[in-house]
């Protein structure tokens, strides 16, 4: 049996994973939400973002700037999938998405490995970030809570655009019903630009932001693809607040049974995705029929 | 000129050939109904004029203004609203919100304050999701998504469509108060006797083709057309 100081360690370690899930996830739920596109070249995204905060943190030595640049890139990169691939794909069949996304994601991995060769490359932490801080009952390493806090007000933004501005009006009406949607007057093809691009940045910035917590490899997104799709299925399929919760349950099953065995640590999220399924076929907070 | 001239429109789902050489006209200020059985081709008329779907051949023009082959969002931007038969009511997002989504690319939307007038019961319901509202409380969400953008002209179909009597005879009352007040409407709709009673003039489909024109009173005085030219039971 782990000790409490272990269980609260990993509790946070939990946390901070939830919450890099949930980013990821709610750029993949929102995506296939609107467009309906299930982007298997996610995971991929997410490297690319973590290579991306290498290389600009190299070029400016500035976290905050590798950052902002990152983000700059990651939205012209989506917009160049979206434009020159997926838009071709949406009237094709869901194999035909999977295919292509899929083979995206095997470009863009292998494209990183030829470039920056296939070991393994380091993030250093911001210095903002250095260290550990006391909470009373146990010591963590700082960067990790700023990831939390970070990654809350990213997910905060993301909800204030998508709740409380128009863009998101249109957004989580085309979730629903893209069809109705350009019936009332809106170019839903230019929403599905900006989605795709919002969805490719969340993922970006979920890299960039994970990068000096582990070692930057291209096959770095590949578990965090396959646990982001558990998550959308736990939380409901489009569903931004599934995605957030979802992600958050994920990580707290993940690092919880981690400190027990962490060879079990997965089958625990599949055994609870088949618990969820069994219960409420929809997810957490899915709509029946939806997607 | 007509302010909607359909000429000769050919439309297939796929291989599957529905309409052949549809033409037809709506003026100003028109309530034009199509009637017809089933699968008689006159919800694919709908959605052929807003857009949804493409006519393979002929021409659609607003205004003097060919429309045919944009998409649907340009469609709408020049005036044409369709309610679609099933609603497509927004049902995670509120009832305000659904309204709100149909403003955004209206250059003259309505104020809610006029939608709350004519609906008072979604104005009760405002804050209350779609997904939670009865058929008739969706059906009128849908009407009122529509006529929040003012448009010029608005396709209804099938309005009545699984509705309880009381609720198809507020519809029909509101019908008719939007035909009184000079909106031009093109329905679609089988309960045939609500619908003479609002319409200025009918068109009859069989097996996508029109066989009938001709005013409602006409209809209204002998019915055997629809018998005879549309296949309907009187």
């Amino acid at each position: 049996m782990p000790s409490t100081a272990v269980l609260l360690s990993q509790a946070f370690n939990g946390l901070a994973l939830g919450s890099l899930l949930a980013l990821v996830s709610s750029g993949l739920t929102i995506i296939l939400g609107t467009l309906g596109v299930l982007n298997f070249a996610h995971g991929a995204l997410f490297a690319v973002g973590a290579y991306t905060a290498f290389v600009m943190m190299s070029a400016t030595h500035s976290f905050l700037l590798a950052l902002l640049g990152g983000c700059a890139i990651m939205l012209v990169v989506g917009f160049a999938m979206e434009r020159l691939v997926i838009r071709h794909f949406y009237a094709r069949p869901d194999e035909d998405q999977i295919l292509v996304t899929y083979g995206i994601g095997i470009v863009l991995v292998e494209a990183l490995r030829a470039w920056f060769g296939g070991n393994s490359q380091r993030v250093p932490v911001p210095s903002w970030g250095v260290g550990a801080t006391k909470l009373g009952f146990l010591v963590y390493p700082t960067y990790r809570l700023q990831l939390i806090g970070i990654v809350a007000a990213l997910l905060l933004g993301l909800y204030l655009v998508l709740y409380r501005t128009a863009i998101g009006l249109v957004v989580r009406a085309g979730i629903e019903n893209a069809g109705m949607v350009g019936i009332l007057g809106i170019d839903v093809r230019r929403t599905f630009l900006l989605v795709f691009g919002i969805g490719v940045v969340a993922v970006g910035l979920a890299g960039m932001l994970y990068a000096p917590v582990v070692s930057v490899t291209p096959d770095m997104g590949a578990s965090f693809m396959v646990q982001s799709f558990v998550v959308i299925v736990l939380g409901g399929l489009g569903s931004f607040p599934g995605a957030v919760v979802g992600g958050l349950i994920a990580g707290e099953v993940i690092s919880l049974t981690s400190a027990f065995s962490s060879a079990y640590s997965e089958v625990m999220l599949y055994g609870l995705m088949a618990l969820v399924l069994v219960a409420r076929p929809q997810g957490l907070f899915g709509t029946e029929g939806r997607v | 000129m007509s302010l909607l001239e359909v000429e000769g429109i050919d439309t297939l789902y796929g291989d599957s050939h529905v309409l052949f050489g549809v033409s037809l006209r709506v003026e100003q200020n028109e309530v034009v109904a199509l009637l017809g059985r089933n699968g008689a081709g006159k919800t694919t008329t709908l959605r052929t004029l807003m857009g949804v779907l493409s006519p393979r051949t002929g021409t659609i023009r607003l205004d003097g203004q060919p429309i045919h082959g944009l998409p649907p969002s340009k469609i709408a931007r020049v005036g044409m609203q369709l309610v679609p038969e099933e609603r497509a009511v927004f049902g995670g997002l509120t009832v305000e919100e659904n309204l709100r989504v149909a403003c955004l690319s209206a250059p003259k939307a309505w104020p809610l304050s006029r939608i709350w007038e004519i609906f008072p019961r979604l104005k009760e319901r405002r804050t209350s999701r779609g997904r939670t509202l009865s058929g008739g409380e969706q059906q009128m969400l849908s009407i009122a998504r529509a006529l929040v953008r003012d448009p010029r002209i608005l396709l209804l179909d099938e309005p009545f469509e699984g509705l309880a009597p009381l609720i198809v005879q507020d519809l029909v009352v509101l019908t008719k108060r939007l035909a009184a007040e000079g909106r031009t409407i093109v329905v679609v709709e089988q309960n045939v006797a609500a619908v003479l009673s609002f319409a200025d003039r009918v068109y009859g489909f069989n097996n996508g083709h029109v066989v009938y024109e001709g005013q409602a009173s006409a209809l209204r005085t002998d019915p055997a057309p629809m018998r005879d030219f549309m296949g309907l039971a009187l």
